[in-house]
């Protein structure tokens, strides 16, 4: 743990209107775990970027095993032993797992494609890491958890010895997580150094051997894990002291806003996915909905969006039926929607902020007259928004891509909150997102829930659930196998439920499988 | 929790995987039956009686002594017909007697074609026609269209859609054959060879183009198609008239037949099959060394990776940008050498838009393969008979209720096909995921 095995020093990048990196160091031992925390948009990905080959920086110098080197193209940095696992997998769908992983430094006999050689060392590399995954599977058709196996199978196959994730754990159920730390562990018990990224402080006390924090594209010090709590690695992060916990007042349940009756919808393959469901929601109360992704979850809140076709039951909202309105018609009556997609269903990303900002309005006045768009008073509003939910850009006609992921998120909060919605369906809310974001959001819905909005939250992340949820419904294949007051709530319980146990196993039962899991 | 909620994980994907198989034949092949039961009644009832009840022969070879297979036209077409309603109703009960009736369907579907011809001799007064001929013009005149697609694989597999083969092929069938009559008279030998590798190249330099245009300065790529189609059009024009027509070399010597050794030897179909002219026979080769780089070498992958998700392409080192240029030009190449088909093979000469929307159909010939080499080629094959068809459907003078069909209703049966096949029989076929979406690369 004395050498260092990559050394950054004063690097500088700048993208039009902002300056992503500003004389930053950093330093990664051999065969350490070193977190790299900061909030959306505090370069991070950037640095890596540069780290990685794919960005040049404007100045500065990257040193690898103590000697200078200046990377032209990723080509270079797989070279000089750098491997990297992009928070957006750099993963082809329609091709196999053996191809994706060869890709660009494939193994051949003669002129011609050695698939067989790539299996086999695959299936090693597999055995040897813990990285089990069929090399002839269809990467479209695996798990996201299993995906990124891939990913990190592409850069050891490549024989780096740097490697850096960036937010890997952001997509996986907990489960995963655990798995995925004990491939880290075995990594470094390897030889190997990583980079890791990673929003959730929790994680990072739990692995980190060192940690650097980046705040507006500077590094603003490093902590050591052993001395740092959540509380203190979250105030440097931000810069200014921050509440973790989320203070809420008990809920003041009103009339049923939602009410949805034995509902069922099928998935795009055309497999039942919802598979009857009844539940309420009332306003002022919050009710969250827990369970391992892919149980349902999606497709419930697309179908009570109008954007997936319901194939039997009833969705009644507000006094209206709604079962076969359109997006446009629910949305119209008050309903607001914080898709679980974002880039695919929440903003349109070559479109500039400004229009995203009214995307829900823009056939209204006033942003329309006469068929006119009506640009001043649009940019008028856009920027109204822009304060208020402080969305950094450097101005309001950049494209919506270009943000970093918290910030497309408070773009799409802010128009969903800009019409004053009586019910919201919100989903993910904060995936990906630092602290300092997900407090903001998390006291947007409280804060909304206490005006009197009925909230429909579906989450992966329990503690989310379990903090702002009121009552909390578990989906399991589908159906919900239990709804429980958030109060009386634990993690174990709403565990058991989520992996197809029963309410009475989850009262009775629950120190045995406390007991049993990891 | 952990162990149980990946438990949770396997069981579903498993149960998915269950589920999935049968849903996934759905009701398709309910209409494919129900259809086959319909044409199969249509031809009973109304074709078979309304034939001539004559002997009539296809043959595999010239006369006077043809080998030949004789027929009467009302039994065959009647015979055809219970055929169809058999298999129609194999195909609606698969689902009971399992995938082998999948056979039964494409042996309906490939046994179309020589129906057809059946059905013309039953309306016609000449008594036989020569099959294996049909077989060898369908090929030849699949050659441009089977090219063309290579071109328009080579140049979408790496995310850059290519409408612009048909100006790429006219470009070069009017330069090569200008370079013919000027440099050789249209007559010398070495001069020919010269001018079908003037014809590759010009058609690398028209595909050049294209990829500055899409590539370099991120024009919309469906436009800078057409802006080449419309350039060769008024270039050749222009050249025809200025250049060719001065020249006084209006038509001249193409390129020669020759027979491949051993295979040319074989009775009764060897002289037919086997001899023939260099592209269409260098056609063959195009298409197996199209899908043996792009399938099965590093270097094909890495065409495919760009236009899957030219990011995750430039993530692993792959030089995007020259990745494209070198795959978008390679493929006009291809489409040179069907231009060079067209004005130094199949005729030596040059017309104003002698290539007749042949680019179009390969790229329809490309959608229907689903964008694979040997897809691709099977498209070209059926557009490649029903050109061939045309001309003999002709020559048979087919007459319906004493009314002989006009010459050109049967010139429009390719175009017919090509609709009819791209918005009908095609399933839903995924194009390259980045196609069309310009690249920048990172910096
Ligand atoms: N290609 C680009 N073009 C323009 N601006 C960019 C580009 N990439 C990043 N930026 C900007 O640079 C800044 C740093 O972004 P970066 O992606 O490095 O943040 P991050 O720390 O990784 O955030 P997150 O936690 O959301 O992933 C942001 O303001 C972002 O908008
Ligand atoms: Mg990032």
């Amino acid at each position: 743990m004395t050498t260092p095995v990559l050394e950054v020093r004063n690097i500088r990048k700048t993208f039009p209107g902002v300056v992503a990196n500003d004389a930053v160091d950093f330093t990664l031992m051999k065969g350490e775990i070193h977190c790299l925390l900061g909030e959306n948009g505090a370069g991070k990905s950037t640095l890596m970027n540069i780290v990685f080959g794919l960005y040049q920086p404007d100045n500065g110098t990257i040193e690898v095993d103590g000697e200078e080197v200046s990377f032209e193209n990723s080509r270079d940095a797989i070279a000089a032993g750098i491997g990297m696992v992009h928070q957006h997998f750099q993963l082809i769908p329609v091709f196999t797992v053996a191809e994706n992983v060869i890709l660009g430094s494939e193994t051949t006999k003669g002129k011609l494609l050695d698939l067989d050689a790539a299996r086999s060392i695959i299936l090693d590399l597999g055995k040897r890491y813990g990285l089990h995954v069929d090399p002839d599977a269809k990467v479209g058709d695996l798990s996201v958890g299993e995906q990124q196996r891939v990913e990190l199978i592409k850069a050891l196959y490549r024989e780096a010895d740097i490697l850096i994730l960036d937010e890997p754990t952001a997509v996986l159920t907990p489960g995963e997580v655990d798995d995925f730390f004990e491939v880290v562990q075995s990594l470094v018990q390897q030889g190997k150094s990583i980079i890791f990224i990673t929003h959730k402080l929790r994680e990072v006390l739990a692995v980190a051997d060192k940690i650097t924090v980046m705040r507006s594209g500077t590094v603003v010090g490093t902590a050591e894990p052993s001395t740092s709590t959540q509380q203190s690695l979250a105030n440097l992060m931000v810069g200014h002291d921050v509440t973790l916990q989320v203070d809420k007042t008990p809920a003041e349940p009103g009339e049923t806003a939602l009410v949805v009756s034995h509902l069922q919808v099928s998935d795009t393959r055309g497999l039942p996915a919802v598979a009857g469901i009844d539940l309420e929601v009332r306003a002022g109360e919050i009710f969250g909905i827990a369970g391992v992704q892919g149980n349902g979850q999606r497709e419930l809140v697309e179908a009570l969006a109008g954007m997936h076709k319901i194939d039997g039951g009833r969705v009644q909202m507000l006094g209206v039926d709604v079962t076969s309105m359109s997006p446009r018609q629910i949305s119209e009556l008050g309903v607001a929607h914080i898709p679980e997609d974002r880039e695919k269903h929440g903003v349109v990303g070559e479109y500039p902020i400004y229009d995203n900002l009214v995307l829900n309005r823009y056939f209204k006045a006033p942003f329309v007259k006469r068929g006119v768009r009506q640009m001043g008073a649009i940019r008028a509003e856009a920027e109204r928004l822009i304060q208020m939910f402080d969305v950094r850009t450097p101005s309001m006609d950049t494209l919506t891509s270009s943000l970093s992921g918290g910030n497309r998120q408070k773009t799409i909060i802010a128009r969903e909150l800009s019409q004053d919605p009586k019910l919201m369906l919100v989903a993910q809310p904060t995936r990906g997102l630092d602290v300092g974001s997900i407090q903001f959001i998390h006291e947007q819905i409280i804060a909304l829930r206490d005006s009197g909005v009925a909230v429909l939250l579906v989450s992966a992340e329990l503690d989310e659930i379990m903090s702002l949820s009121d009552r909390v419904g578990v989906m399991y294949q589908g159906k919900m196998v239990g709804v429980v007051e958030a109060a009386g709530a634990t993690r174990e319980t709403l565990g058991i439920l989520m992996a197809g146990g029963t309410i009475d196993e989850a009262r009775t039962d629950g120190s045995e499988h406390r007991g049993s899991s990891r | 929790m952990s162990s149980a909620a990946d438990s949770v994980n396997a069981g579903r994907s498993v149960s998915q995987k269950r589920v999935s198989r049968p849903g996934q034949s759905s009701t398709k092949h309910y209409y494919f039956g129900a259809a086959l039961v319909l044409l199969g009644l249509v031809l009973l009832i109304f074709v078979a009686p309304n034939l001539i009840d004559e002997t009539r022969a296809f043959r595999l070879n010239k006369p006077p002594d043809p080998v030949q297979f004789e027929f009467k036209p009302p039994t065959f077409v009647g015979l055809a017909g219970a055929f169809y309603i058999l298999v129609g109703f194999l195909t609606v009960l698969r689902d009971r007697l399992g995938s082998w009736t999948r056979f039964a369907a494409i042996a309906g579907v490939a046994f179309m074609p020589l129906l057809i011809l059946a059905m013309a001799l039953g309306r016609s007064d000449l008594s036989g026609t020569n099959v294996v001929n049909l077989l060898v013009s369908s090929l030849f005149l699949a050659t441009p269209i089977a090219l063309g697609s290579m071109t328009g694989l080579w140049s979408e597999r790496v995310g850059i859609i290519n409408i612009g083969i048909e100006g790429t092929m006219l470009g070069a069938a009017g330069i090569a054959y200008m370079t013919y009559a000027l440099v050789g008279d249209g007559a010398e030998r070495w001069a020919l060879w010269l001018s079908v590798l003037v014809a590759i190249l010009v058609g690398g330099l028209f595909a050049l183009l294209l990829a500055v245009l899409s590539i370099r300065f991120g024009i919309n790529q469906i436009i800078a198609g057409v802006v080449i189609n419309l350039l060769a059009l008024g270039l050749t024009g222009f050249l025809r008239s200025q250049v060719i027509v001065k020249s006084g070399v209006g038509t001249g010597v193409a390129t020669p037949s020759f027979g491949i050794p051993l295979l040319s030897k074989i009775p009764v179909i060897g002289d037919q099959l086997f001899v023939g002219q260099p592209i269409n026979f260098a056609m063959y080769l195009v298409v197996f060394l199209t899908w043996l780089v792009m399938f099965k070498t590093p270097w094909g992958l890495r065409v495919r990776a760009c236009g899957e998700d030219p990011h995750a392409a430039e993530t692993v080192g792959i030089n995007v940008i020259r990745t494209r240029y070198m795959s978008v030009v390679l493929g006009g190449f291809i489409a040179g050498l069907a231009g060079a088909w067209f004005s130094l093979e199949s005729s030596a000469r040059f017309e104003d838009n002698m290539t007749n929307a042949a680019g179009f159909i390969a790229l329809a010939a490309m959608i229907f393969g689903k964008w694979t080499p040997w897809g691709a080629f099977a498209g070209a094959l059926l557009f490649g008979y029903a050109d061939a068809l045309q001309t003999r459907l002709q020559f048979l003078k087919v007459d319906i209720a004493g009314f002989e069909i006009p010459s050109e209703f049967w010139q429009m049966l390719p175009f017919a096909i090509t609709i009819l096949v791209v918005a009908g029989l095609v399933g839903r076929a995924t194009p390259p995921a980045a196609e069309g979406k310009p690249f920048q690369a990172s910096q």
